[in-house]
């Protein structure tokens, strides 16, 4: 079996649930190894990476320098040299460390993949294009691949059997760069599950007109977070994090819920490969009815009172 | 200041489109410029507005429609296009498309150094965002990518980069590779006469023997990932749409429940 390599994200040095998800399918292509970019994991972090089968836990010890995308590359470098795949999860940040990691490996990369096998000795992976209206199968011709998986796309599991998740430590040998991080200012970590995470998003757009009490309602009542539309965002009703769409986050959960959304190209570009789509919206014409399973014409401040009043009173029963 | 923006021919995101043998069938009715770059042209017509001097180039690789691509930037008010168009381009990966416009990138900083390449955030048909640091390492210049803001100060160019845990600022010395997102400005329209100025705006054409290039180092041969299967995705089936006529509210309550998702 050969090394598949994940880099580990964590919060505040908690590990993330698509990491998990990340090590789930790293089980079907090989033996998983964790890389951890970062202080030193505390022991039940790294444990926790064993429960998924991680059968080492390979650290770098870097701080906040491996921000840069030529740093954290040099270090994935470091610590996956004998890995014939490295698994990362799909986002920005990564998508330029994967990039990096290609052209000093000579690896072929794949990103926004909702799925990675081995077929014929090749990983080849899934992807949707186009605003995700087309699926598209990758092969990956070289030896070595590196894949960046979109959170949401594999479900979790346990290993069967743990993997021994050995602590073992990189030598961090880092080139300088040519970029300087000259200030930093933290965002603060969002309550509740991260967007791109969330099992269940539900999004307002200007059929709110700036009021999202409602849709953090439901949210709530659904456990799911809170999203918005590009026209939301560039009014200021709410913060640019919460963005759904091409130039935001892109997100996969089971149910998406889309309230007072028409549906522009750029919004679905980043939510139309959600398992379940509900839409509730005043014009009967908005195109997000194309791709909803099931939506309601209508106001939303009627219709989602009456559904949350109903979920209640179901839940209640 | 010298400025070179990529910019890319995408197909329109609302007409048909299809894949011939993995790779995307266009039509020149149906492609613009990826909205994304109008951005960058923006950022380097400012900078170039705000220097009070300065040269602008638009560059883009692709077929014979992939002009319109130049063609829309000159519009908007850049000063030199230019197109790489060669057959054996075709097929090629991030890396090889990088190699392609490095090198037209160093044809063009032998004339006269640039300062600056400037690309959109993504292309809006595969939205992959990773040409602007492939870019960078094949010109081995800094990497100033997902600019929310930019300003140029002298021989350093510095940006705001909003990521999901911190608003980092990123500072590195010219010549850089930097990338602009959808919050970095507000595109320009382009005016009567510009569009009429564009029009006798000459496009330079190279190919790949112009810049030196190998046509086995690119193109279809040399990507190190090949589509084996694209097709569309399939329509939802069971989709309902009702209209509120007082019970709208229960109706949507009632389909969560049942899918188990309430």
């Amino acid at each position: 079996m050969s090394t598949v390599a994940v880099l580990v994200e964590a919060r505040e040095g908690v590990v993330t649930q698509p990491t998990f998800e990340a090590l789930t399918l790293a089980r079907t292509l090989g033996t998983p190894v964790a890389v951890w970019i970062g202080e030193e994991p505390a022991a039940a972090e790294a444990a926790s990476l064993g429960v998924y089968g991680a059968e080492e836990v390979r650290v770098v010890a870097v701080g906040d320098e491996a921000r840069l995308p030529a740093k954290a590359a040099a270090a994935l470098a470091d610590a996956t040299g004998d890995a014939a795949v490295v698994l990362m999860i799909s986002n920005f940040v990564n998508k330029e460390v994967a990039t990096r990691l290609a052209l000093a490996t000579g690896a072929g990369v794949v990103v926004d993949a909702a799925g990675a096998e081995l077929v014929d000795g090749h990983v080849e992976t899934m992807q949707t294009v186009f605003a995700a209206t087309w699926n598209v199968r990758t092969r990956i011709a070289t030896d070595k691949a590196i894949v960046g998986i979109r959170p949401n796309t594999t479900q979790a599991v346990p290993a069967e059997t743990p993997g021994a998740a050995i602590v073992v430590g990189v030598a961090e040998n880092l080139p300088e760069a040519r970029e300087t991080v000259v200030a930093l200012e933290p965002v603060p970590a969002p309550e509740g599950v991260p967007l791109a995470e969330a099992p269940v998003v539900v999004s307002g757009g200007r059929g709110t007109n700036g009021d999202y009490t409602l849709v953090r309602e439901l949210a709530e009542l659904l456990g799911g977070a809170v999203g918005a539309s590009r026209d939301a965002t560039d009014e200021g009703w709410i913060s640019h994090e919460h963005m759904v769409g091409q130039t935001g986050t892109t997100v996969t959960p089971a149910l998406y819920v889309a309230c007072g959304i028409s549906g522009a190209v750029h919004h679905r570009g980043g939510m139309q490969a959600s398992g379940t789509i509900v839409a509730v919206n005043i014009d009967p014409d908005a195109p997000i009815f194309e791709i909803a399973d099931f939506g309601v014409v209508g106001d939303l401040g009627d219709v989602i009172p009456q559904a949350i009043a109903r979920i209640k009173e179901v839940r209640g029963a | 200041m010298r400025i070179l923006v990529t910019v890319k021919f995408v197909p329109d995101l609302q007409s048909q489109r299809s894949f011939t043998e993995g790779a995307v069938t266009r039509t020149g009715d149906d492609g613009t410029m990826n909205e994304l770059d109008e951005n960058a042209v923006e950022a380097a017509l400012q900078l170039k507005e705000a220097a009070g001097e300065g040269e602008v180039y638009a560059l883009t690789v692709g077929g014979d429609d992939a002009v319109a691509a130049v063609r829309k930037a000159l519009q908007l008010g850049v000063d030199h296009a230019v197109h790489v168009s060669d057959a054996a381009v075709a097929g090629s990966d991030v890396f090889g498309t990088a190699k392609v416009i490095a090198a037209a990138v160093e044809k063009i900083n032998d004339e006269a150094p640039l300062d600056l390449v400037i690309t959109g955030m993504a292309a809006l048909d595969g939205l992959t965002s990773m040409l602007p640091t492939a870019l960078a390492a094949e010109l081995d210049w800094a990497q100033l990518t997902l600019a929310s803001g930019l300003t140029v100060d002298g021989s350093t160019a510095t940006i705001v980069r909003h990521l999901p845990d911190a608003h980092e600022t990123v500072s590195a010395s010219l010549p850089a590779v930097v990338s602009v997102t959808d919050e970095a400005n507000k595109p320009r329209y382009p005016n009567f006469k510009l569009i009429m100025a564009a029009r006798s705006k000459p496009v330079t054409t190279w190919t790949l023997a112009d810049l030196g290039i190998a046509p086995e180092s690119v193109g279809a041969g040399a990507a190190r990932t090949v589509v084996v299967d694209a097709s569309p995705r399939p329509p939802k089936e069971d989709r309902t749409v009702v209209t509120d006529t007082g019970e709208g509210g229960v109706a949507l309550a009632d389909f969560l429940i049942e899918r188990g998702l309430a």
